[in-house]
This record gives C-alpha cells, sequence and structure tokens, in this order.
C-alpha cells in the first residue's frame, strides 16, 4: 500500500529546494521516495489511538538560557566562508522586489 | 452597492531583550554590520538555539495582558523558504501549537466600545536586513545583526470594519505592549510592524470577500491610508463587475498607492515541521501565575481610574494614559499639587505643546511634576494670574528651573493685589479713553474688555484680573 510519489510531486519538492532535475532524475527520485514513504508508512500498521503525537524521541522539555551576554564572533569569523563580501557585509546578487 | 470592509492585522513586535532569542549575541540596533552574530545566527552547520528565557516570559506576559490562553506546552516549527536574509533557509516560529490562543483586545471608536479577537500570539525569530545600493550594481548586502532577535507576533481576528478600527486597535495594542516595557512601539525604525489583510463583501453576506495583504507601513497615518486606499481599489474592481485577486501589496507612503508585490503570488508551501533542535516550551503554572502578579496596570484600567479617582473627562485621561511616563508624570504633579483637573490642564496645554514643539519626550522634560506643582500652587494662592504663570512655565521650561517662586520674585511677577494701586491706574486709564467711556456708558458693554486689556498692559500683566474687573465696573458703573 505504499504512496506512489508523482513526477509532478518531486518536480515541486525538488523547485521547493531549488534543485534541477532531469527527466531521469525526477523518474528516479520518484521511485525512492516511493520506497521511503512505503517503508514508513509500516508503522501505520500500529494502533497508536490513545498515544499522544510526539516530534521527538527524548521526553524532555527545552532548556532555557538567561538573558546575558555571550561573546559575538568578530567580522572576520562570520565573514571568513563568504563567498563574496563588501566591507562587513555578505554580498548576494541582486534581490529586489 | 454598499459593501462591508473586513480587517485582519498581523503585529510583529520586536522584544526589548538584551539577546537574541536564541542565542547570546547583542540585540542592539545600529551597531556596525554582522558585529552581533555567531554560529547560531549567521545558521553554521551544527549550531544549536537555545532559548531565552525572557522571551518566553514577555510572551506570557503579553499573552495575560491581551486576555489569552497561555499554553504551558508549545512548540517551535520550522518555516521553510529561501531569501538571503534567511541564512538557514528556515525561520524558527511556531505553528500549530503557539504559546498564546484566544485572547481579546477592547477599542474605542467613536465612544462606542469593541472587542476584537486575538487569535494567537507566538515566538519567532526576525530575519536579517538587506541593503541595496542605489547603484544598479547587481549586487545586494546582506547584515545578519537583525537575525535572530526575537519577536512577537500577535494576529487579530478579522474582526475590524473600518480603518478607524484597526488604527484604534494597532493604538491599544502598541500601548499595551509599551506599559509591559516589551517593546518600544517604534514603528518607523520597525520594532512594531503591521501588516493587513483587507477584503469588502456585500452587507448580509456571511463569506468573507477575496483578501489583499497590505505590507510596508510604518505609521498609524500609513496603515489608515493605505486600509483606505485598498477599500477603494476593491470597491472599484468589484463594481466594475472584476474579481478581486488574492495578493500582497506594499504601500508606497510617497505617492499614497500601493503595488502588488509580484512573484510572490505562488502559492506559499512552508512545509513547517517541529524543530529538532528545539523541545517543547513548558510553561508550569506557577510562572504564570508570577507573571500574572508582576503585571504592571494596563492602559485602559489607568484610563478608567484617572476618571474615577481624578474626575477627569476621557478626553483628557485617554490622552494622559498614551505613554507610562506621561501618566506617571500627571500622577506624580496631581499629588503635589492637589487639583488634578488643573494639572491635566496645564499638561495637556503648555506643557505638551512645548513638547511637541521640541520633538522632546516627557522623560526629557525640563520642569519636573514637582516644579509643575510649585506654578500652579502659585496661581491658586493668588500670587500670579494663570496668564502670568504661562511666562513662568516658558522661562521654567527654557531654563530648566523648578523654582516657580524663584522666577516669579526674580522677574517681579508677583501679581499686584494693591486694591489702591490698581484703583490708581483704572482711573488713569479711563482718563486717557473717554471714547471707550462713553460708549461703554450707551450700553456697548463689549468696550470693557478693551478696557481691562489696557490696565494689564499699564501692569504688564501683573495685575489681579479679578480685581481688575471689579474696580473697572465699579468706576464705570458707579
Amino acid at each position: 500500500m505504499s504512496e506512489q510519489i508523482s513526477r509532478e510531486q518531486v518536480r515541486h519538492v525538488a523547485a521547493l529546494a531549488r534543485l534541477e532535475m532531469d527527466e531521469e532524475e525526477l523518474a528516479a527520485y520518484g521511485r525512492d521516495l516511493s520506497d521511503i514513504l512505503g517503508y514508513v508508512a509500516k508503522l501505520n500498521e500500529i494502533d497508536t489511538s490513545g498515544v499522544e503525537p510526539t516530534a521527538h524521541v527524548v521526553s524532555m522539555e527545552t532548556p532555557f538560557r538567561d538573558d546575558e551576554r555571550g561573546e559575538s564572533f568578530s567580522h572576520e569569523q562570520t565573514l571568513k566562508n563568504a563567498p563574496q563580501r563588501e566591507g562587513f557585509y555578505f554580498q548576494v546578487p541582486q534581490v529586489i522586489e | 452597492m454598499n459593501f462591508e470592509v473586513v480587517i485582519g492585522l498581523e503585529v510583529h513586535a520586536q522584544l526589548l531583550t538584551k539577546t537574541k532569542i536564541f542565542c547570546s549575541c547583542s540585540t542592539t540596533f545600529g551597531d556596525e554590520p554582522n558585529a552581533n552574530t555567531c554560529p547560531v545566527c549567521t545558521g553554521l552547520p551544527g549550531a544549536l538555539p537555545v532559548l531565552n528565557r525572557r522571551v518566553v516570559e514577555y510572551a506570557i506576559r503579553a499573552g495575560l495582558a491581551t486576555n489569552c490562553r497561555i499554553a504551558e506546552r508549545s512548540v517551535f516549527a520550522r518555516k521553510n523558504y529561501f531569501y538571503p536574509d534567511l541564512p538557514k533557509g528556515y525561520q524558527i516560529s511556531q505553528y500549530d501549537l503557539p504559546i498564546c490562543e484566544d485572547g481579546f483586545l477592547d477599542i474605542f471608536v467613536d465612544g462606542e466600545q469593541k472587542r476584537i479577537g486575538i487569535t494567537r500570539i507566538h515566538m519567532e525569530e526576525d530575519a536579517g536586513k538587506l541593503v541595496h545600493p542605489d547603484d544598479y550594481s547587481g549586487v545586494s548586502y546582506v547584515d545578519y545583526n537583525r537575525a535572530c532577535v526575537p519577536l512577537l507576533e500577535i494576529v487579530s481576528e478579522p474582526d475590524m470594519r473600518s480603518s478607524a478600527e484597526a488604527v484604534a486597535y494597532l493604538k491599544g495594542l502598541r500601548d499595551i505592549l509599551m506599559y509591559l516595557e516589551i517593546c518600544d512601539g517604534n514603528m518607523e525604525e520597525g520594532s512594531f510592524r503591521c501588516d493587513a489583510n483587507v477584503s469588502i463583501r456585500p452587507f448580509g453576506q456571511e463569506e468573507f470577500g477575496i483578501r489583499a495583504e497590505l505590507k510596508n507601513m510604518n505609521s498609524f497615518r500609513n496603515v489608515q491610508r493605505a486600509i483606505d486606499y485598498e477599500v477603494e481599489r476593491q470597491r472599484e474592481i468589484l463594481e466594475q463587475g472584476g474579481r478581486v485577486i488574492q495578493e500582497t501589496r506594499l504601500w508606497d507612503a510617497d505617492q499614497n498607492i500601493s503595488r502588488s508585490m509580484r512573484g510572490k503570488e505562488e502559492a506559499h508551501d512552508y512545509r513547517y515541521f517541529p524543530d529538532p533542535d528545539l523541545l517543547p516550551v513548558v510553561v508550569e503554572p506557577s510562572w504564570i501565575e508570577a507573571v500574572r502578579k508582576s503585571l504592571p496596570e494596563l492602559p485602559q484600567a489607568k484610563r478608567d481610574r484617572f476618571m474615577a479617582e481624578y474626575g477627569l473627562p476621557a478626553a483628557d485621561a485617554d490622552i494622559l494614559i498614551g505613554s507610562r511616563p506621561l501618566a506617571d508624570y500627571f500622577e506624580a504633579a496631581a499629588a503635589a499639587a492637589g487639583n488634578a483637573k488643573m494639572v491635566s490642564n496645564w499638561i495637556l496645554s503648555e506643557l505638551l505643546r512645548r513638547l511637541n514643539d521640541d520633538k522632546g519626550s516627557i522623560e526629557s522634560c525640563p520642569v519636573s511634576p514637582a516644579g509643575l506643582a510649585g506654578l500652579l500652587k502659585l496661581i491658586e494662592n493668588g500670587t500670579i494670574s494663570g496668564k502670568i504663570a504661562k511666562q513662568v512655565f516658558a522661562a521654567m521650561y527654557a531654563e530648566g528651573n523648578d523654582d516657580a517662586a524663584g522666577i516669579v520674585k526674580a522677574r517681579g511677577l508677583v501679581q499686584i493685589d494693591d486694591r489702591q494701586a490698581l484703583e490708581e491706574i483704572v482711573r488713569r486709564v479711563l482718563a486717557a479713553h473717554p471714547d471707550e467711556v462713553e460708549k461703554f456708558r450707551q450700553g456697548k458693554t463689549k468696550v470693557f474688555g478693551f478696557l481691562v486689556g489696557q490696565v494689564m498692559r499699564e501692569t504688564r500683566g501683573k495685575a489681579n484680573p479679578g480685581l481688575v474687573n471689579e474696580l473697572l465696573r465699579r468706576e464705570l458703573e458707579g
């Protein structure tokens, strides 16, 4: 009963992830994703009524930090991996709405 | 055809924490680009966000002050999209389990009270700032100082039916956040931002019309104009048999028009999912109760109390509660002076007028509440007239001098109450203006004011006005 992922769905997900794919890749990823979802779908065979949904395997609460200043990076550290920079700014291709 | 306007508002309020929501970088505005950044807020691989406790506390404060239910368990989610101001490729926000839900805010428009529902309040991180060079050089610059600065997103129900109601809601909400001291409320600098969802429908129709989302309104005035413009735009479309399309429109305050934001229409698909880096936020009831106890008196409660306790009219109270420091100033001066209505009159006229002219704030007012009270006492005990008091106040304000009595003494402004001396002056004035005296006696009593003015002029404004009236009248009629 595995769900079949259509070529269009793969194309949509790829576009959202900014991935370029040719027809062959679309077909291949469609098969892979269908297989993965089919595997995970095994979980549907278990009766989970009465089990609270959770997004984590550990049952913990999130820890807090106090609102106290710590060290930031230096400009050099922050900008070290920037493909392009201008002064203390990161430089990117123009984005104008 | 008559249309009903439907407005819902989304507010983003920047919180006044020292540090960012998930890292210990400073939130200071105006530092050098990228000075306040670290692996967490620039989204370097492997960096882990840790939640700032104060952000949660501020969210609880906002929720309680707007009558929301505080969730004992809420969840951070990733909102996925690509944009250069978003270093991780997702914004950490809250989705199906926000921290506050189901609140309301009461507004007053034209003397009518109306309740506006608040759907939810959630915590999230801000994005960085893009800078576009003036020359067309094909590049943009990115500053991540603002990335990860804590925001509250406050979403209203589509309960507002006019731009005036929308502005009243925004003002009320901003006042509350400022009273809570969790947001500075600065709309121009973007620490209090608003998006408006606007649609219209024929009266009586239950179903909502297609809405447009308005952005980029950085003042109450612009919110009002942008909504009015949008309502007219949609009305014209519908009246010509057209269809409104769902879109985002940017307000252009220079030209007073809005423009469609093309390219953003493609259906958003944010693929929200719970952020695996952050565990559920658990808020114990004892924490909520502690925050509840620490809440300050809120604007509407203060307004009601000012009217009941000091006997102020609603119009006075509305202005005085405009900010906590102004309300505190009034209360301090009223306590020192005794006559609250007189204090209110002076604050609303002389004091605020001067502060507005100087673009000053009450916090930096050169005259203290005690100084103002001292001045008003001089009027009440007859040392000076109200008119002279304005001169004295001007001097106090200009010099930052609280000693009203000292100024009155040094400049010889003490009111002339000497009956004999004033009688002499009155006689002199009447002798100098026989024509006016004649007119008065023929029944043209309007010249009385002129004669009073002449006496005041002779005394450089220092004569006791009541006494001058009495003496003049006696001389003229007697």
